[in-house]
């Protein structure tokens, strides 16, 4: 009995808490997330790394489309504008130049691995 | 019920950068990750879009063609050897679009749902104003460091008296126009915040030397993470949060492994002001009574042709002469031979982490002959030639032996190990530290005057 109604008052909080609570408890475990997934990344595909993260915080660009999109024009419109521009850059620049760059990283030829 | 869809289409994104990310564990696995990063970002987008608060189009549309089309443009037409300066100016943009989105929201905070202007929840304003400043700090940081690595500013550090006390000055008024805008919700204050970031940035990367921007080109890129994760909290977006955290942390994690490449701590090099002024003395001072063996191409080629086994050690110098193609020819050259040919990477050669990694797959190096220094530091010893093209510091023996040295303690490459030592270097200058290299006097080192490029070229005439 007494495990059920904390366990429903842990659901509830957990549910309806406090959403700075919730979206910090997100932030920790991502920065966990981040901190193994990067270090099992080969150090030979650290410029990739850079540049790929780089196109990926470009999702930045969601916080400029809800600016640049209501239908009156205002300060806030422009600002979500130049925003849109500044970060359609680099999510086209970011994965262009990440494939271009991981395009060249190529294996030996099976034929010299005979000889 | 749309919201709940929302929220799983912007958890879906976050799963496919993470993924992403991950793919890069190996060349293989990396293009595919690359191809699920896109995915996440249109999949985020997709769902931005499709938010009833959006009514027009037209600006997005416009945007996004001309930011697309500058940013396929440079993408497409840059050079290898100028990818870090590439790198550093796309930090600039995602500093300066958390700048502007933040700019927005306070602006217009109805459309964001965190209240209304001039009455903006203090918890917002406060997630905002990290946001804007971190923001703000890594566009004008960035900027500086794009200066430094194009070569429009000097990469010598620049160090004046009272710099750290006007840095901690700066700082202590960000903090306090951050209170001044919590508690008033003054647009000006909003401004002031932006103002004294953008100087602080400056500031900040101002007296960090050249060769130490692979360091600041990974700090900033750890920046612009944590300033997309100030504003996914100002704007309770969890992809944005997610994807700020992980872009932070692997910037953190890339400094941290540049800072160990030359075991400096952070703070060393974040003070600034290493290397540069003493490089001058230095250079002369072992010329004078230490004699220094020199060869030309014909020497190198004939002394490599007879080798079984050649390491070679490319260094900043390579990607300065654009050398790298020239040095798969030579390579290509040797192997027909019948010489066993590896290449061996420190994690500071070049101007960011990766860097020569990238350039030699750019000249078509099989990325299965390329060592990283833990693996391949013990082959020196039964390696014939150590080929040394554009590095110096990298393997200067008095990291190990000089406790005097300022680059004692950072790991080297053990060139001094293999039979023969050839160094291309255009002078007998001292390298970024500023400390000489005992191994260009010793005896079985051959020291190759010229440009990188041109010696390379010199050597596969002779091999030819």
């Amino acid at each position: 009995m007494g495990t059920e109604k904390l366990a429903v008052k842990a659901a509830e909080s957990a549910s309806s808490g406090d959403p700075f609570i919730f979206m910090f408890t997100v932030f920790v475990l991502a920065v966990f997330i981040g901190f193994y997934v990067v270090w099992s990344v080969t150090p030979a595909l650290h410029s990739p790394l850079m540049s790929v993260t780089n196109a990926v915080s470009s999702v930045i660009i969601v916080g400029a489309l809800i600016a640049a999109g209501p239908a009156d024009m205002g300060f806030s419109k422009i600002m979500g504008f130049i925003a849109v521009v500044l970060a359609s850059v680099n999510i086209f620049g970011g994965f262009i130049v990440t494939n271009r760059m991981l395009s060249m990283f190529k294996k030996k030829p099976r034929k010299q691995e005979a000889n | 019920m749309s919201e709940t869809f929302t929220g799983f289409a912007y958890l879906i994104a976050a799963v496919c950068f993470i993924l992403a990310l991950r793919g890069l564990s190996s060349p293989e696995s990396a293009r595919k990750g690359n191809m699920l990063g896109i995915a996440g970002m249109v999949i985020a987008i997709a769902t931005t879009l499709a938010d009833p608060s959006i009514l027009s189009f037209e600006l997005i549309i416009v945007g996004v063609v001309i930011g697309g089309f500058i940013g396929t443009v440079v993408a497409l037409k840059i050079q290898m050897t100028a990818l870090p300066q590439l790198v550093a100016a796309f930090h600039s943009l995602v500093g300066l679009a958390a700048v502007f989105v933040a700019a927005a929201a306070f602006f217009s905070p109805e459309a964001y749902g965190i209240g209304v202007l001039g009455n903006i929840q203090a918890a917002s304003l406060i997630e905002m104003s990290l946001g804007t400043a971190i923001g703000a700090i890594t566009f004008s940081g960035s900027l500086i460091a794009f200066g430094k690595l194009q070569g429009m500013l000097s990469g010598a550090p620049l160090v004046f008296k009272g710099q750290h006390a006007l840095n901690a000055i700066l700082g202590i008024a960000l903090v306090a126009t951050v209170v001044w805008l919590v508690q008033t919700n003054d647009p000006n204050a909003f401004w002031v915040v932006v103002a004294l970031s953008i100087i602080l940035g400056f500031l900040i990367i101002v007296p960090i030397g050249g060769a130490d921007m692979p360091v600041v080109v990974s700090m900033l890129n750890s920046y612009s993470g944590w300033a997309a994760c100030g504003i996914g909290f100002t704007l309770s977006n969890t992809a944005l949060i997610v994807t700020g955290a992980l872009v932070g942390s692997s910037g953190a994690i890339l400094s941290y492994i540049m800072c160990k490449g030359m075991n400096r701590s952070i703070f060393n090099v974040l003070l600034g002001g290493f290397g540069g002024e003493v490089a001058g003395p230095a250079a002369d001072a072992g010329s004078g009574d230490k004699s220094v063996k020199s060869g030309s191409g014909d020497d190198a080629a004939f002394i490599m042709k007879n080798a079984s086994k050649i390491i070679i050690v490319p260094g900043y110098g390579m990607a300065v002469a654009q050398a790298q193609h020239a040095l798969r020819e030579m390579c290509d050259l040797l192997k027909e031979e019948g010489v066993d040919v590896s290449y061996a990477i420190h994690p500071v050669a070049g101007r960011m982490p990766g860097h020569m990694n990238v350039l030699l797959a750019e000249a078509n190096v099989p990325y299965d002959e390329v060592f990283e220094l833990e693996e391949i530091n013990t082959e020196f010893s039964t390696a014939d030639v150590a080929f040394v093209i554009g590095a110096n510091d990298v393997t200067n023996p008095a990291a190990k032996t000089d406790p005097t040295s300022a680059i004692y303690g950072m790991p080297i490459l053990e060139v001094e190990n293999a039979q023969t030592v050839l160094f291309i270097k255009r002078s007998m200058a001292s390298g970024y530290a500023g400390v000489d290299n005992e191994l260009f006097f010793r005896d079985n080192t051959m020291m190759l005057f010229d440009d990188a490029k041109a010696m390379t070229e010199s050597i596969v005439q002779a091999l030819g």
